[in-house]
Formats: C-alpha cells, structure tokens, sequence
C-alpha cells in the first residue's frame, strides 16, 4: 500500500475573493483585483497590461454604501447560519462595491466660496459674485419686483427647475426660473398663505384662506379641497405622496395625492400651528408650537413621536437638513439653535440673533440660511454631514423687503427668497448637490420622461404608516411579536420546537456502555455546554474589568478609599 | 441644698410608714360584717365575671332602680354623683365623732404630702453633692458637656458644623479606610490563630519574647519607672498563677499526657515544661536589680502571659485586644484611654522621659503641640496623603508589636496616673483649664475606629455624599453632545435618584435653554434692529417680561411626567368588594386584601428619555409600522439579530446600480420563453429517474446540483 506522495502543495489563489476587495489607500494603486489571475495577464501581442484588473477603489467611499450594521454583536451561530451571513457580507461588499465605482460618474463637483487670506465671506455681495461667475450662474441671479401684492411664499419644484410663488393678496405664479418661461399666473382672489408644488410641478397646491386649492400648471383649479381649511402650512412628502397640511385649528391633517384621500387628520393639541417642516430623511412632519417645544408627526400615531424642548418663548422657525441628522430651530428668545437629531435631540450649538431668526432652510449640502428681517444670512459647515458652524456667516445679503418665505433650489447654487418686495433669487455657492440622479428627478426631463417617472414613482410609492422615526426600522424584526408567538406555540404544543433535546448517549459494544460511562459521556457534554455559556458570558463584559483596574502598578485594595 | 433634700426624703419615708401603720391601728368598722355578707358578694362577683365574658368589658354597674335587700357597702357605685370616691368621705360616719377627724386630718396631711419617687430623677441624681462631683459638674458645664445626655454635645454640633463637605468625605474616607485595614488585620489575626504547625507557633513565640526583653531593656533604660510597673504586672501574673491551677498539670491535656507519659518521653517532656512554667510563674520577682534576668524567664512565655493576664484584668491595667474593643462598650473616658492606638504608640516613647523630668505643664504642652501639628497637617494635605500616614502607622504599631505596645501602653498609662497625681496639686483654675483643653484634644483625637461616619449629620451634606456614590456606581454613557457653548452641568446625565434626577433635570433645562452664547454681530444688521440698536436692552427687558408669566419648563417637565406615569405599567386590582366579608353600601376592602389582590405589574425597561431632559419620546408602538415587519424567522435562523443582518441591504433600483439591482433580484429559476412547463411527476420529485429532464431549466447556480441531476444530465447529454 503506497501513501500518496507528499508534494510540496501550495495552496492556488492565495489571494482569494473572500479577502477584502476593497484596498485601504485610494492613493496607492495596490491592484486588488490583479490577484485574482496570479501572473500579469499577457495578450497576443505579448504586451503587459500595466493596470490590470479592476481598478481600485476608495475604502471610504465603499463605505458609504455598506449597509449592514457590525457593530452589534451576534449570538454564536451554527455553521450554516453562519455561511447565510457571510453570503449577505458578500453580497453586500460587491454591491457597495459597484456603488462606489458608480460614483465615478458623479463628475460634477460643488462650488464653493474662499476668501483671499483671511477675508470674510460674508463681505463678498452678490454683486461680486454675479460679476465672477459665468453667464449662466449670473443669470440665476434676479429680482422679480413684485411690491403689489404683498410678502411672497415660494417653492421649488423637486427637480429645481420649476418655482411657484404666492403672494399675500393673492397672486399666485409659476415658472420654469431657468428660462424664466412663465407657465401661469393668477390671482386667487383670497389671502394665499402656501404655495407647494406636488410630486411634479403640473400641479400645484395652494394654501388659501379658506381652503385648499390645487392647480394645474396652466393655472385651472383642480380641486378644492374642504376637508383641509384655514391651512397655514404645506409640505409635500414626495415618497408617500402625501401632502401634510398644518391649520388654524391646531390639525395636522395628511392628504394622499395618490388617490385623493385624508390618511390621517391629528390634533396637535398646541393652537395654532404656522410652523411646519418635513425631515427629508424620514418623512416626519416637525411642528413648532409656541410653548417652546417642536413636537414630531407621523400619519401612523396618534400622538408626537416626540417632544422637544428648543426654546423659552414660541418657536418661530424649524429647518431639517437632508441627512435628517441636524435640525435648526429659532426661537422667541433671539436664538438660533442646532439639534441633532440622531436619538438624544440635544442643542449641538446655539447663538443669539440681534433680531431672531424668522425662517430658516437648509441647502442640500447643508448650508443654513436665516431670514432676519431684511437681512439673510448662509452659515456653511465644515463638510456635507457636519452642523453648520454659527461663527462667522458665510454670505449675508440684504432684500428690498422683510422675507416671508425662503427655499434653496435643489441642484442650484440659488437660495430663492420670497419678500415683502417681491421674490430674490440670489446665489449661494457650494449650497446644491452637484450631481442629480436622472432617473428620480432629472431637471432636464422632458414631458415623456415625467410620465413615465410618474408612473414609476407610483408604483413605488411608499405606505403612509411607514412613517417613524427610524426609516431602516423596516429591516428589523418585530421581536415583540415574535417572542408573543413563540409563547402562543410553546402553550398549544406544550413543549417548543426550537430547542435542542437533551443530549443523549449512544448505547456502545464491548462493554462500554455501562451506566458510569454513560452518566460521564453525559456530564462531558453538559459541562462542555456549560463551558461555553461561561466563555460567552465573560466576552460579554470585558470592559468591566478593563475599567476595576487601576493605572498604577501593583493594585491595592485599599485604592478604593483614594479619591 | 442635698442636704435638704435628703431630710425631705426621709420624712416621706416616715409618713409612708405612718400610712402603712393606719389600719393597724384604727381598724375600720367595715370589716367587722364580712363574714354575713360573703355570700352574696361571692354570688355578685359570679354574676359580673359571667356577664364580663363577652370579650369587651361590658361590666354594668349595679345600679339600683328600686330598693331591695341586696344592697351591700362592697359594691359601692359612684355612679350618680358622677365623682369620685374620696377615701376621706367614706371615712366620715354619719354623726361627726371628733376621735375619726384627726385620723381625717393626718390623712389629708399624708395625701398633700408627695412621696419620694424610686428610683430618683435623673436630675436628682446629676445634682452634684460632695465638693469632687460638684467640680467635675463645674466642669462638664464649662465644657457643655451633655449633662442629661442628648445624642450630641453642644461642641459636637458646632464641630459637626464647623466641618466643611470636603472635610466630611475626608473624614470618612479616612474612616473607610481604617475599618477596612482593621478588618484586614482581625482577618490576618483569625488566620494566623487557626495555623496548627506547632513549629511555627513555637517560632512566633519565641520571636515575640525576644522583643518583649528588647523592649523591657530598652524600657529599663530610660524609664525606669515603667519598668517597676512592667515588673509589678509581672507580679500580678505570678498572683494570678497562684490562684489559678493554670500550669499545675490537672487540665485535660495535662491528665493525656501523665496517662501517656510512662511510654512516650515527649510527653513526659512537655509534662515537665508545662511544671517549670508554673514554677518560673510562680517564681517571686525581685525588685530592680535582678529583674533583668527575671524578666527574662517570665516574658519566655509572652504571648499566654498577655491574654491571661492583660484582658482578664483589664479594667485595671491594660486596653484589651485592639481589635476586640468595638463591641465592648465601657464608658467614654475609659474608651479614649484605650482607643487611640497611634497615640499610644508614639508619643509615649518620646514623652514619657521628658514628662518625669519636666514636670506635668511641659508634658501636657507637648501634647497640646502635637494635637495642633496633628490638625493642621489634617487640613493641609489632600484626603489620601492624609489618609496614608495614619493607616501605615497603625498597620506598622498594630501588625507585629503586640507585646511592645502593651508595654508601652503601660508605660504611659504610669505615665498619666502621675500627671493626674500632680496636676492635683495645681490650681484648680488651672487644673480647669488643663481638663478642658485636654479634652477638646481627646475629642479631636477620638479614636479612629469608634467613630462612625455619622458625622456627617447634616441634611444636605448626606445628600451629597449619597449623590456622590450613586455618580461612583453608575456613570452612564455619555450622550454625544459636544456643544461647545453650551455650559452643562456634567452631573445630569448620571443616574441619581429620582427626586435628585427631577431637580437635576429642571437646572439642566435652564440651562439648556438660556446658553448664552457671544452674540457675534453680523455684517448686516437688520434695517428695524439698527434703529432699535440702543434700545437692544430695552428690548430684551421687555422679552423677559413677556415670557414671565409662561414657564415653558415646568409645563414641560409637568408634560412629561405625565407622560412617564401613563406610559408605566399598570398594576391589576382584583380586589371583590364584599368578597368574604360582609356586604352593604359604602363597603370597604381592608388593605390586606387590597394587598393581596393587587398584581404589580412588571417594570418594563427604561424610558429611551430618561437622560433626555427636554425631550418626551413616545414609547408606544406603531401598530401600522409594524404590520409590515417580519414576525417569523426563517429557518436556519435561531436569533433574529442574525436574520436582521441578512436584509439590511436594500435590493431596489433606488439604492443600487442597474447591474446589481438585476443581479439581486434574478430569480433562481429561468425559463426560456416559449418553452412548456410540465406538471410535476413523482418519478420527477423522487425515487426513479426519469428518462428525460428539462433542459431549458437552467440552474442558476450549477455547483449545487445534486450529484444525482449531474449524472442525469451526462446521461441526457450522452443521449
């Protein structure tokens, strides 16, 4: 009998695809995915390729679209959970994978404002600006006097390409703002308190003095919608297709423009309500109420998912930014104010305004603009995720007018504000997101492409009652009920399914299944079990004991009375 | 004054004997007819034991409604008159005879007259008679010391007072300290009692006995006097070894050993031993000059000789067991003599010298400079520097010198007794004045252990330092806030105790809400506020007084313990009224019932707010939200924490690119379009293979195919 010869094996693909494809340093060209064919690959020709393979990719960037959250620790799983999970790791790195590679078509990037050594920014006038920008950008830069009728509300259309406005006495307009092209102008002939464009801009709701009204982008009147009187506030939750409506009467009332239904009509029990604002990140509808505090809605609650204390006097202005991480409050009291509102809804920064700030908006990337009397000011931050820093203001501007309304225009460096005096569109670089996705809000689309995005986006829509706090809560599994089965199981069979039986014995020949061996075979595995339970348990606390220990060398016991 | 007093007590004394004598003397006419009457009394007293019963005392009074025979002087009811019986009344007959009206007189006398209570007041027993106890009161009360004993003196609570909140943690720091190392030192002596090994006991002796002699020579040396007390204790054991049968070979051990000692010579051995020691024991001790050698023999034996002698005659000579004199509780004055062990060690080498020579003052001046080195050296250090030296001093005195402090402990006790001795003769202002000052140092010095940390007494102090453990206990993370304007009390995220958390909660949100932050003035201003510019203040005055009517806080806070009290679980009452007892209106459980049928609800877990104070969280579920969640695990999954991390990743169009959206989302089986799909056949599930397999199925992923499938399709293939 001959043993198989022992060669000198060595194992192909050392660098197999289980190791990370993703190399550490984007600067250094590593070549990660070379590995995967050992040897430079040569053509007919004979010639090398000198960057085969893919090409890398930025660990940072991969990591923005990784999903999965490893920091909580798992139970210890069996085998063949655990090949389920390492497939979902899998799965999830190449997908973030090609993500990332993705962002390579992302070619445009922001502007930005930088004063000449240590000059101010906020000195710079638009003037300035319009005079150092192309033809292009200085055209987005205009007035529309408009002294007739009274302090204008304004929004822009999700692709940013359409604005609304709505003035006081009853003017309401709409336009394509880059090319100025007017679609229609009208007077209401009643008080006009909002203006919203809905999921496109072919239609339009407009808070009236007594109801609400929809329009259609020629300016016929849709609807009129009863249900919803005395509305002081509009706001469009584009994924839901849910227009929230706050009133007079102190209800915040949610109105499907799907399918022309109420979902949920809540009473905020607060008064008056004239200070709404959506968070783009999940949907919630922030109010703010003149005890101070910003109270949050869902259509799915019949209460504020939570309350919030900003203020000693009322609330005069609430902003959310994109990210949903970072929410601007101002206040009675002079003061403008940055939450956060990751879970502890603690005041990240806070300053005092000579005149309190009466609107407030958050640009895409994260700018702040105030509006104070007559005067805006755009505090910018240090990055896209950061607060923006309420130091130093980075562009003020002074109106003809007291604003009344303020919206930076997405994928525009524009801030439009409504006023006393008409609308101003000035310009705030470094405040749009440069890059728009063409197939969920392409301002360049055309009529075809609008339907056909209506149409999908439709489909898409999401259920009003998924509204929470936590938008991933949908990945989740509901323990409670879970737990609540589980028990209802364990009850009718009278034993659970789950667990393991207990461990026993195999009988053995020869003698060796006597009634001590059995009993040991037993306690082997009971202890082991046992052993395990411990092991897990101490890798559960070892900071615990991190911490008991002391910094010096030798500990003493009696180190406990030093203070 | 007591004198007095004495002379009023014995004639109440007398009078009581006067009282006692009365019956005698004037028999009443009363008790001449008993005999007829004892029947009919026995019968009444039936008749109300009967109708006393009953549980509650329903004893009727006889009352007499219509004349009848039964009418007896025993049962005398007071009843009408609605007064009580005087004594004197019954007394009176019903003709005035002049020889019962003195009886009456004296008897009034007697009743005026107050007895003497037994035992006597307390005060009476305070007050001070002989001319000692009246200069020892003089002093007590010069010291305002607590004479009808409150908890404290009045010099206490000054001191109690006095003691800032840094001094109070210091204290009992010390204090923790020094009962821990106390413990440690009872643990070790308990240890090292329980060792068997003859050879080390035998060793430990022997090394003890050494350092006794060391100590006496040195003692001898420079203080006699202390020697000729060690040796007077000596001669104290060798009287106690006299009395006692101690080492006279009639224990128990002792009678083993002379059964075992015709065979075994050790035990014959030990027999003698134990005999020599009895001699040496009883050996009497010459004074001086040969005391050395002496010495010598009788400190052999060191370690029985201390508890022997020392703590069974402790009252009188020596401190008991350092470690023991916790539970024992003598008086005061006996309990500073003895605590005080660092005192003891020191001092007394130094001071016992310079006393004898020097004279009493310079002594007690030296004391008195101590007692200041020691307190300033208190308030100087810091809590640990301070702690330190006291314990290593005491480890060091009390560890391993046992028999030299007890000698030293003897010394100055000598040492003391001649102080006293001379301060007698002194002044007595000036013996006044030592007392008090001594004293003041003595509750200065009071000894470490006997104290408690019940020092620190007042109300807020205790708070704080309670505070301060729960912030040792707990620390709560951090919540991440990194306002950097924003000056927060870093106490409130810790978790205190409720009352403390509300009153925590309300200081933050002042805070929270009035950051003041540099109001930087931006470039422009609005056009209103530069005219108002000047009048900013006065705007700002204004603002406060609008918003002072409103306080936003506390409708706030009330807000949101109401919202923490609907949210709590509620407890279940299943409390029947009128359930086992009996029924009507206005019916109501008894508590122990109430108790007894109240099912506490659990306590769910902490309210995601609790460290939030400006924020309400609503804990309630979103039934609607949830509609859509899984409710099962799939099934390799045990844990839903593991299932959970499976689909975390989105697969939508929205959050991936074209190509792996598609490839997320392919279907494990494609089939070619046009192609007809036949209904399943058992031979295609099971058992047999069928002759033909479709082809147009292909499997997404042709490694897992079965081993089987492989061979069909090589089959088909090879068709």
């Amino acid at each position: 009998m001959s043993r198989p010869r022992k060669t000198n094996f060595r194992p192909k693909n050392t660098h197999s695809t289980k190791k990370s494809r993703i190399s550490k340093k984007p600067q250094v060209p590593k070549k990660p995915w070379e590995r995967r064919s050992p040897g430079p690959q040569r053509s007919l020709s004979g010639a090398q390729d000198p960057f085969a393979g893919p090409a890398p990719v930025p660990v940072a960037v991969v990591q923005k679209f990784c999903r999965i959250d490893k920091s909580k620790k798992l139970p210890r799983s069996e085998t063949k959970i655990r090949s389920r999970l390492e497939a979902a790791e899998a799965q999830e790195e190449e997908i973030s994978v090609k993500a990332a590679r993705s962002e390579l078509l992302l070619a445009e990037e922001p502007g930005f404002l930088e004063g000449e050594n240590g000059e101010d920014t906020a000195k710079i006038c638009q003037a300035d600006i319009v005079e150092a920008v192309d033809i292009a950008s200085a055209a987005k830069h205009f007035d529309l006097n408009l002294r007739q009728f009274g302090p204008y509300r304004l929004n822009y259309s999700r692709t940013g390409r359409h604005l609304a406005f709505g003035g006081r006495r009853g003017h309401v307009a709409a336009l394509d703002w880059v090319t100025k092209k007017l679609m229609c102008e009208i007077n209401v002939m009643e008080a006009v308190r909002d203006i919203r464009f809905l999921h496109s801009e072919a239609l339009l709701a407009v808070a009236q003095n007594r109801w609400l009204h929809i329009y259609d982008n020629q300016g016929i009147e849709l609807h009129c919608i009863r249900r919803c009187d005395r509305i002081t506030r509009l706001e469009f939750l584009p994924f839901h297709f849910l227009l929230a409506t706050a009133s007079e009467t102190g209800f915040l009332t949610y109105l499907d423009v799907s399918v022309g239904k109420i979902v949920a009509a809540l009473n905020a029990r607060a008064g008056r309500l004239n200070i709404m604002t959506q968070n783009p990140y999940n949907a919630v509808i922030h109010l703010g109420h003149s005890n101070g505090t910003v109270s949050l809605w869902s259509p799915a609650m019949k209460e504020p998912l939570a309350k919030i204390l900003c203020h000693r006097g009322a609330v005069r202005a609430v902003a959310v930014d994109s990210t949903g991480t970072h929410m601007a409050t101002s206040g009675l009291d002079h003061q403008l104010k940055i939450f956060d509102l990751r879970g502890t809804f603690q005041p990240l920064s806070a300053r005092t305004l000579p005149q309190g700030a009466g609107h407030l908006a958050f640009s895409q990337r994260g700018l702040l603009a105030a509006g104070t009397g007559d005067v805006v000011n755009i505090w910018a931050g240090q990055g896209k995720a950061s607060p923006p820093s309420l130091e130093q203001p980075y562009l003020t501007h002074r109106l003809s007018g007291h604003v009344h309304g303020l919206q930076f225009c997405p994928f525009e460096d524009v801030l439009g504000v409504g006023h006393s005096g008409g609308i101003t569109s000035m310009l705030a670089p470094g405040a749009a997101e440069p890059n728009f996705d063409g197939l969920e809000s392409n301002p360049y689309r055309s009529r075809k492409q609008r339907q056909e995005w209506e149409v999908k986006a439709l489909l898409e829509k999401v259920p009003a009652e998924l509204i929470c706090l936590d938008p991933r809560a949908l990945a989740e599994v509901d323990v409670i009920s879970l737990e609540q089965e589980k028990k209802e199981r364990l009850e009718r069979l009278g034993y659970d399914p789950g667990t393991k039986p207990p461990f026993q014995p195999k009988p053995k020949q020869k003698g060796r299944s006597s009634t001590a061996s059995l009993v040991k075979r037993k306690r082997k595995v009971m202890d082991e079990e046992h052993r395990d339970k411990v092991r897990q348990s101490l890798e559960q606390q070892p900071q615990k004991q991190e911490k008991a220990k002391p910094m010096g060398a030798r500990p003493s016991a009696l180190d406990r009375f030093v203070r | 004054m007591s004198s007095s007093r004495a002379a009023e007590s014995l004639l109440a004394l007398n009078q009581q004997e006067e009282l006692e004598d009365l019956p005698r003397e004037y028999p009443l006419s009363t008790s001449e007819d008993e005999g007829d009457s004892d029947g009919e009394r026995k019968h009444q007293k039936l008749l109300e034991a009967i109708s006393s019963l009953d549980g509650k005392n329903r004893r009727k009074l006889a009352e007499r409604s219509e004349a009848s025979l039964k009418v007896s002087e025993f049962s005398v009811s007071s009843e009408g008159s609605g007064e009580k019986l005087v004594l004197s009344d019954l007394l009176e007959p019903v003709k005035t005879s002049s020889s019962l009206a003195a009886v009456k007189k004296q008897l009034n006398r007697v009743k005026s007259k107050k007895t003497v209570e037994l035992p006597l007041h307390k005060e009476e027993i305070e007050r001070a008679r002989t001319p000692l106890e009246q200069e020892i009161f003089n002093l007590l009360h010069k010291n305002k010391q607590p004479v009808t004993d409150p908890l404290l003196t009045p010099m206490e609570k000054a001191s109690l007072k006095a003691m800032s909140l840094e001094e109070v943690k210091m204290r009992r720091a010390e204090l923790q300290r020094a009962r821990a190392l106390q413990s440690y030192y009872e643990a070790r002596a308990r240890r090292e009692k329980k060792i068997k090994s003859k050879k080390y006991h035998k060793l430990l002796k022997k090394g003890k006995a050494k350092q006794a002699l060391k100590e006496f020579e040195k003692l001898r040396k420079v203080n006699p006097a202390a020697a000729l007390e060690e040796l007077e204790k000596l001669e104290k054991a060798r009287m106690m070894e006299r009395m006692s049968l101690k080492h006279q070979n009639s224990g128990k051990w002792a009678k083993s050993k002379a059964v075992m000692a015709k065979y075994d010579l050790e035990a014959r051995q030990a027999m003698q031993e134990q005999l020599a020691r009895n001699k040496e024991l009883m050996q009497k001790i010459q004074v001086a000059s040969e005391s050395a050698e002496e010495e010598g023999g009788a400190e052999e034996e060191g370690e029985p000789f201390v508890p022997d002698v020392v703590n069974e005659v402790q009252m009188k000579v020596d401190r008991p067991n350092p470690w023991m004199f916790r539970n024992h509780s003598g008086d005061t004055k006996e309990a500073e003599v003895q605590g005080d062990p660092e005192e003891l060690a020191e001092p007394a080498a130094q001071e016992a010298p310079e006393s004898e020579e020097e004279g009493p003052a310079v002594a007690e001046e030296i004391l008195l400079k101590e007692f200041e080195e020691r307190r300033s050296l208190r308030q100087k250090s810091g809590l640990n520097q301070i702690a330190k030296p006291v314990g290593s001093q005491e480890a060091k005195d009390l560890s391993s010198q046992e028999v030299l402090s007890e000698l030293r402990a003897l010394s100055q006790k000598l040492n003391r007794e001649s102080h006293q001795s001379r301060k007698q003769e002194l002044s007595s202002t000036r013996t006044v004045l030592v007392v008090q000052r001594e004293e003041a140092a003595r509750e200065e010095e009071e000894p470490l252990l006997l104290q408690r940390p019940e020092r620190a007494r007042t109300l807020d102090e205790l708070e704080e330092l309670g505070k301060e453990g729960c912030f040792q206990n707990k620390e709560l993370p951090r919540v991440a806030v990194e306002g950097q304007q924003l000056e927060r009390n870093p106490s409130n995220h810790l978790g205190v105790p409720k009352e403390k958390k509300r009153k925590e909660q309300m200081i933050d949100l002042q805070n929270l809400l009035t950051t003041k932050s540099p109001s930087m003035k931006s470039l422009a201003v609005p056009t209103t506020v530069e005219e108002l510019e000047d009048e900013e203040r006065d705007q700002r005055q204004m603002i406060k007084e609008a918003f002072a009517g409103d306080d936003v806080i506390r409708d706030f806070l009330k807000e949101k313990r109401e919202a923490v009290e609907a949210s709590k679980p509620k407890d279940v009452d299943l409390t029947l009224p009128g359930w086992g007892e009996w029924g009507g209106v206005g019916l109501k459980p008894s508590a122990k019932k109430r108790r007894r049928f109240l099912i506490k609800a659990p306590e769910g877990p902490p309210r995601k707010d609790k460290n939030l104070p400006n924020v309400i969280l609503n804990e309630k579920r979103n039934i609607h939200a949830v509609a859509h969640q899984v409710r099962m695990l799939p099934y390799p999954f045990t844990h839903h924490q593991q299932f959970e991390r499976t689909i975390q990743t989105p697969i939508g169009s929205t959050w991936n690119t074209q190509r792996s959206f598609q490839k997320l989302t392919m279907p494990k089986v494609v089939t070619k379009p046009g192609h007809i799909i036949k209904p399943i056949k058992a031979e295609d599930v099971g058992y047999r293979s069928s002759s033909r397999s479709d082809l147009s199925v292909i499997q997404r992923n042709p490694k897992r195919l079965s081993i089987r499938h492989k061979k069909q399709l090589k089959k088909n293939s090879v068709d």
